[in-house]
């Protein structure tokens, strides 16, 4: 079992848990991801790593609870346990694999979007403990649902904030500071965008605008997660990729983003259903007139 | 008694109802069926079944015992050589292996030695009977990657030698392909897998899940934990595709996706969160075990299903028994035909495949008559779910984390036949992860082999 020892709410919609696992803490690196699973009948659910401890043998996950399954992690308290949390899976993120001098020569910008503010803060903190100072670009829906803004603050060159409806810091998305940013004369020659599907797909769209690699995280479906079922497949460049063990990151500008987000659909009205019979015990309403 | 030159017939659940239901098609023989069937084996001194069989479990011994109505004695001396009995009286080609060999089977039908392992198997579970330890631990520790049925059988049978064994399973839940692929209604879960694997257990073997070899620890770190040996044995890893049109459409799977949900995450029973997707209609594409697997499991989440095979019946790879039962349930068949286009609505969903009629050419590699596409033969065929199962190739996580560790040009480990060694001083392999999708059997066959050449390999060391 893997016991929670910290919970804690970001923000209305978004949860924190530190949770014990020792040999996974000990391996994790940025950029990969692990699955956990709430229970025996439960689904088991990919999640990117948000941070890691070895000398406390623990990892971070962050999720917004949006099914069945994360309704149920996000029931769970301080002292409970997850059935099963396994990973690290996936390989670690590029930058672990670029030399000093490359490090060095490199202007990074992290685009966060939403729940994706967490997974990008290890990478951004990985930098930082390398003298490197990455520009980080926050864009929320609005002001209540921004977190980890002090925490990237300690660790990032210039972080900007922008929400959709303007009650904090900028008004406006992602790709509109981006724009701002390289109409300033700013340059960048390595992003890295985390977050909604759709949000990165723009970011990607705006970052090619401008001529910056872009590398990105995809979270699609995902059954076992090691490298045997298949689910997760995207094409990136026209060849067939695996998200589990080729990537979860990749570059944005050769993924087809119109098929990873049909696929992500698949089971929507499955998990519309699982979400009811959690919430309410049934899925029936009963007067549709149509069962 | 019945006529001599045939089997006893085996009881099954009727074909209409076990469509609709995931429990055991095969019900066994009861315990005078057994002794009814034992009873005609000839006792060959030279008994050619034992050499059809890839663990070579003494067979003419354990059937005599069942003449003899001795079933624990019988048992014993099955477990001697198979840490699985109950698993493989229910999923061994029986038919090319042990039964391909019976001398009754000259004139007549063969013994259904299958059968009557599972009959042995089962006695022993429900009487609480567990296979005998009897040698000293050695105090060397062992490492075997993967709980599957390669994995299982080298732990079991270095357990039997004295090792201190743990095994490392990827998964949340121990049987590899016992539990994530074969489904319920051919292999069940809880009453056989799960036992199988307690008995291995109570021979001394650890087993910890939740543990990525490659990933949450590397092989060299086993070693530096003091294990002396580690036997891989990984399994099947990504699924093949067929590279046609609208193969990502929403309602395509990998067998082994499909497989998975339904049997490791059991999205058949209500009480689990996992999701499976509802088709009206499903085109199972491929001819093997797998593709018989998916198939009947698609019946009964119910669906109308057809097999779509590019050769002929004669060439369908999968076991005689397989198709019989698929065919009894209601799979169509659609042979000598070949997809070349999966069809979908404006949202990606499928709505269809287009195939192209085949015929046998001239015999392949594989000495199988080629198919060769019947110019101008398309059609459509409309269906709402899509299921490839067109095999696997092995996982690369160990291989491409661990240096010195040599693959061929398929990406899997190159491993001796007759001991698992690899290109890594005290690394063994067997199963999936070396041959590419087989049979449980023949991982089972391989882990044997790894655990004698790990055995030989301490010796040497300490000799």
């Amino acid at each position: 079992m893997y016991r929670i020892v910290e919970k804690r709410q970001l923000s209305a919609v978004v949860w924190e848990m530190v949770v014990e696992a020792p040999l996974l803490a000990a391996h994790a690196k940025p950029g990969q991801f692990l699955i956990v699973r709430a229970d025996e009948v439960g689904e088991r659910v990919p999640l990117t790593i948000c941070d890691y401890d070895a000398e406390r043998g623990t990892v971070t996950i962050v999720f917004q609870p949006v099914g069945a399954s994360t309704e149920k992690f996000a029931a769970l308290e301080e002292g409970d346990a997850f059935a099963d949390v396994v990973g690290p899976l996936g390989r670690p993120s590029d930058i672990l694999d670029m030399s000093e001098e490359e490090l060095k020569s490199k202007k990074f910008l992290f685009v966060c979007g939403g729940v994706g503010t967490a997974p990008v803060y290890p990478q951004v903190k990985w930098l930082h403990e390398r003298g490197i100072q990455a520009d980080v670009i926050i864009g929320c829906r609005t002001k209540d649902l921004l977190f980890y803004e002090d925490k990237m603050r300690s660790v990032a060159g210039n972080l900007y904030i922008t929400t959709d409806d303007g009650s904090y810091m900028h008004k406006g998305v992602v790709t509109s500071v981006i724009d701002e940013l390289v109409a300033e004369g700013k340059t960048y020659n390595h992003c890295v965008a985390i977050g909604p599907m759709i949000m990165m797909k723009f970011c990607c769209l705006t970052t090619e605008k401008h001529k910056i690699p872009t590398i990105v995280s995809m979270n699609p479906i995902m059954v076992d997660g090691t490298g045997m079922c298949g689910a997760c497949r995207l094409t990136v460049g026209g060849e067939i990729k695996f998200a589990c063990v080729d990537g979860p990151e990749f570059d944005g500008h050769k993924i087809n983003w119109a098929e990873c987000m049909k696929r992500a659909q698949m089971y929507k009205t499955q998990e519309g259903e699982a979400k009811l019979r959690y919430e309410e015990g049934r899925t029936h309403e009963g007067g549709c007139g149509n069962c | 008694m019945g006529d001599v030159l045939k089997k006893i017939p085996v009881r099954e659940q009727d074909p209409k109802v076990r469509g609709t239901n995931f429990d055991e098609v095969c019900y066994g023989y009861n315990e005078e069926e057994a002794v009814a069937e034992a009873s005609r084996c000839l006792s060959c001194k030279n008994a050619k079944c034992i050499e059809g069989c890839p663990v070579n479990i003494h067979i003419n011994e354990f059937i005599a015992k069942v003449k003899e109505k001795d079933f624990e004695a019988a048992y014993q001396i099955i477990s001697k050589d198979s840490s699985l009995p109950a698993v493989c009286g229910r999923v061994c080609p029986q038919e090319t292996q042990c039964e391909g060999k019976c001398i009754r089977g000259l004139k007549g039908e063969a013994i259904s030695i299958g059968k009557l392992e599972r009959f042995v198997a089962d006695y022993a579970r429900e009487k609480g009977i567990k296979p005998e330890v009897s040698c000293e631990k050695n105090g060397h520790k062992i490492a075997v990657i993967g709980a599957g049925p390669a994995g299982l059988t080298c732990a079991g049978d270095l357990a039997r030698l004295g090792y201190d064994v743990t095994i490392f399973e990827a998964l949340h839940k121990a049987g590899g392909v016992l539990t994530y692929g074969i489904p319920e209604f051919r292999l069940p879960k809880d009453e056989v897998v799960a036992k199988e694997v307690e008995n291995v257990k109570s021979l001394g073997v650890k087993i910890l899940t939740d543990v990525i070899i490659g990933r949450t620890e590397s092989l060299d770190e086993l070693f530096e934990q003091g294990f002396e040996a580690v036997f891989i044995g990984s399994g099947a890893g990504l699924p093949m595709f067929m590279g046609i049109p609208g193969e990502n459409a929403n309602g395509v799977f990998s067998a082994n996706e499909y497989l998975t949900r339904n049997n490791l995450m059991k999205a058949f029973r209500d009480d689990y969160d996992t999701p499976i997707y509802k088709a009206k209609k499903v085109a199972v594409v491929g001819g093997g075990n797998v593709a018989m697997d998916a198939a009947r499991t698609a019946l009964r989440l119910g669906a109308d299903v057809h097999l779509v095979y590019r050769r002929s019946e004669a060439e369908l790879p999968a076991r005689a028994e397989e198709v019989h039962h698929a065919k009894e349930e209601g799979i169509k068949f659609d042979v000598l035909t070949n997809p070349v286009e999966i069809l979908t609505d404006e949202n990606d969903y499928v709505t269809g495949i287009r195939c192209i009629r085949m015929e046998l050419g001239e015999p392949d590699a594989s000495g199988r008559r080629r198919p060769v596409p019947i110019e101008g033969s398309e059609f459509e065929m409309e269906c709402d779910a899509v299921i490839m199962s067109l095999g696997t190739s092995p996982n690369p996580l160990i291989a491409s984390t661990t240096i010195g560790l040599d693959t061929n040009k398929r990406k899997c480990i190159i491993a001796n036949e007759e001991n698992g060694a690899t290109s890594r001083d005290g690394v063994f392999a067997g199963g999936d992860a070396v041959t590419g999708a087989a049979t449980v059997i023949l991982a089972m066959g391989a882990g044997k082999a790894g655990a004698k050449g790990i055995d030989e390999f301490i010796r040497k060391k300490y000799a």
